[in-house]
């Protein structure tokens, strides 16, 4: 399906497309709103291009079908929403342990519980970082558009690959539903990054010198995989110190690539007053506000995306906080990240959270009502 | 080594069995992959030089149904607790057999949790005593041979950790059969379940396991009065449905390579 | 070590006593009473006794006991019999 010319396309039509550009070839889910339309393109999709599609019997079983897949050597993601990523915690701390690239994507919609199933929301993003047990890393990205989603879907599968780390895809109803122009490149094999293939004979799948690619099951190299803490060829060990340094070491791995893993994007004044801090749909407005502002009347005004929303970009909200007085943190959720901003702020700007939580977008005139108190 | 097994376990028993069957089998030692979940006999999998995959509590046979699904030439042995099986991993268990898909499952019934100290589980017999059960368990057990063929399994035999070698026959027809493959390992736990019900040490545990077991065979010349208590052993039942991971192969039209690759 | 001929084959038993729990299983169902424990409790072999049939090695839970068959022809590295104790 790939091609040049313009296609106007749903956001979790697009995060399919871009999982496939990305050489994925196993999707395992389970059916819930909003993010069935993904496991429905993929079911459309694989099959012709000799991928596998199964629908599992929960989400539990989806996520485990991931990671068995991507052990046996095929990049693999999965698709929910808040009830099926709460259920999908456990496994994806398993993935986390045992180093088994995959990623997971959560279309959020209006929690908590069954809330509103058709409603957007932003409020798993909490969950998105701790919602599994222990202290573990994780990657979170939070597209703003189809055409984001696409390419955000792309780099989370590489990215995982290349870390073997599972990412979180962190959509939600609006984006997921809806469609918009994407221009998908004619050759999609580009965007498969190669993860190395030379692998020594004395293969050690967790070498503790660094990151070493997964040889899959079935080429003649017998390692353990496991959740215990392990050695460096996967088999339990309970010894403390190899089991904080093989804590710290799964931590590196994001720090070392902190450019590849932690996304932003800046618009608007070089010297801004006020600054919006946002993420996911809600860029959407916050973008109308300061094309208005900024373009138009030269206001001192800026826009920071966050497109990574963990590891939190610290030093991108930092350096804006330097040059800002007021950072306005408008979010769907009754204040998730807006904390994560003070944390890192710490008062060197005044940090105004904007929140809504009643199923709707935050409207551009809500988040230009609040800066227009602060610019004058 | 020593594992981490009581002494008189029979988990090491029934590994062997499944090791010898495996030999018998003649896989090529990369095409085999063992996945366990989590408890005393998932323990197995890090004993083994294979491919080996301890994955979650009740998951196995989802972790493994993805694996076999990206990789189906491999031989996949799915080692379970039989409340690792029957009881988080019970839809899991039931969806795997309602697929048929080749995978061979074998459960090792000590009638209790075992890790965890000797709780009841969904295969301790009514009445029989477990840390979570001091006056004896009040609800019937499965009978999982029953339950995964209801579900769909077209494999189905029981064997147990007093007859090893009769357990390597079994292991290994339940590998040469392409399908859900289920062997149920009656297997005593000394420690827990048999000091708690008094059944004695781990050699009278075993003798009694050996005369309370007729094979199938021998059970069909005998009236049913003859077999009040008694577990019937050997293949149970054995049909031939199509085998999903193939099916799904044939249908997107993509061969299945007959040895693993590199 | 009197070694019993099978066919082209030699056999000893092997105890590995590292990995012996001394459940006694080995014992109670060795058909010619050739195992006993030792005062560690430790499986120990009466060579006489052993007719090298291999039923201890199904039987035991630690994978303590292994059969080692050696082809009389020649190479006498070819063993067979469980090797798990790698």
């Amino acid at each position: 399906m790939p091609e040049t010319k313009p296609v106007l396309m749903q956001g979790n039509e697009a995060c399919a497309e871009g999982a496939i550009s990305a050489g994925v070839r196993f999707y395992a889910g389970y059916p819930i709103t909003p993010s069935t339309e993904v496991a429905e393109r993929m079911a459309a999709r694989l099959p012709d291009i000799g991928g596998v599609f199964i629908q599992m019997e929960d989400e539990i079983a989806s996520m485990a079908a991931i990671i068995g897949a991507s052990i046996g050597g095929m990049r693999a993601i999965t698709a929910t929403s808040g009830p099926g990523f709460s259920l999908k915690q456990e496994n994806i701390g398993y993935a986390i342990m045992a180093e088994i690239p995959c990623v997971i994507v959560d279309v959020q919609r209006m929690g908590p519980s069954t809330g509103v199933p058709t409603a957007p929301s932003q409020g798993d993003v909490m969950q998105a970082r701790w919602g599994t047990h222990g202290d573990h890393p994780i990657i979170v990205f939070s597209p703003a558009s189809v055409y984001e989603t696409y390419y955000l879907t792309i780099a989370a599968v590489n990215l995982s690959q290349k870390l073997r780390q599972p990412v979180i895809l962190l959509l939600d109803e609006v984006i997921g539903h809806m469609r918009e122009k994407v221009t998908i490149p004619r050759d999609s094999r580009l965007m498969v990054e190669k993860s190395s293939d030379k692998v020594p004979a004395d293969y050690k799948p967790y070498d503790e010198k660094g990151l070493t690619p997964l040889v899959p099951f079935g080429f003649g190299h017998y390692y353990h995989v496991t959740g215990l803490f392990h050695d460096q060829y996967g088999f339990p060990t309970g010894d403390p110190p190899q089991v904080e340094r093989s804590l710290d070491r799964v931590h590196e791995k994001l720090e070392k690539y902190r450019d590849e893993v932690v996304l932003t994007n800046y618009i608007g004044h070089k010297e801004p007053r006020v600054v919006i801090v946002t993420y996911g749909c809600t860029v959407r407005s916050a973008r109308a506000v300061v094309k208005k502002a900024y373009w138009n009347n030269r206001e001192p005004v800026g826009l920071l995306s966050l497109q990574t929303l963990w590891p939190f970009p610290d030093k991108e909200v930092r350096e804006i906080a330097k040059k800002a007085d007021v950072i306005i943190v408008p979010e769907m959720n009754m204040g998730q990240i807006v904390s994560e901003v003070e944390r890192h702020v710490k008062g060197e700007a005044e940090v105004v959270p904007l929140n809504r939580y009643d199923g709707e977008m935050i409207s551009p005139d809500q988040i230009s009502d609040i800066m227009g108190r602060w610019l004058s | 080594m020593p594992h981490i097994w009581c002494p008189g376990c029979g988990n090491g028993i029934v590994t062997a069995a499944l090791v010898r069957a495996i030999e018998r089998a003649d896989y090529d030692q990369r095409d085999v992959v063992i996945v366990s979940g989590i408890g005393c006999s998932s323990r197995a999998a890090g004993y083994l030089n294979f491919n080996t995959l301890h994955t979650t509590h009740g998951r196995a046979l989802a972790f493994a149904t993805g694996l076999k699904m990206a990789r189906p030439e491999l031989k996949l042995f799915v080692i379970m607790g039989d409340g690792d099986c029957s009881a988080i991993g019970g839809n899991h268990f039931i969806h795997s057999a309602r697929r048929n898909i080749d995978l061979n499952a074998i459960v090792v019934n000590n009638h209790i949790y075992g890790m965890t100290g000797g709780q009841h589980s969904p295969l301790t017999p009514t009445g029989k005593k477990a840390t979570t059960a001091p006056r004896g368990t009040l609800e019937r057990e499965f009978n999982l041979l029953d339950l995964a063929r209801g579900a769909g399994a077209t494999f189905g035999a029981r064997g147990n950790a007093a007859q090893p070698r009769q357990l390597e026959q079994l292991i290994t027809r339940a590998a040469n059969h392409k399908g859900f493959s289920l062997v149920e390992a009656l297997s005593p736990c000394p420690i827990a379940y048999g000091r708690r019900n008094k059944l004695g040490g781990p050699v009278d545990m075993l003798k009694e396991l050996k005369e309370s077991s007729i094979s199938i065979e021998r059970a069909t010349s005998k009236e049913e009065t003859e077999l009040e208590g008694k577990t019937i052993t050997g293949v149970i039942y054995q049909d031939e449905v199509p085998e999903y991971a193939a099916e799904y192969y044939r249908s997107i039209g993509k061969e299945i390579p007959v040895k693993s690759g590199g | 070590m009197a070694q019993v001929n099978k066919g082209d084959y030699t056999a000893d038993l092997f105890i590995k006593e590292e990995w012996c729990k001394g459940c006694g299983i080995c014992v109670a169902f060795c058909p010619r009473e050739a195992l006993f424990l030792d005062e560690k409790s430790k499986a120990q072999k009466t060579v006489e006794k052993c007719t090298k049939c291999g039923i201890c090695e199904t039987f035991c839970p630690d994978f303590a006991i292994s059969l080692i068959k050696r082809r009389l022809s020649g190479n006498a590295g070819d063993e067979t019999g469980l090797d798990a104790r790698k």
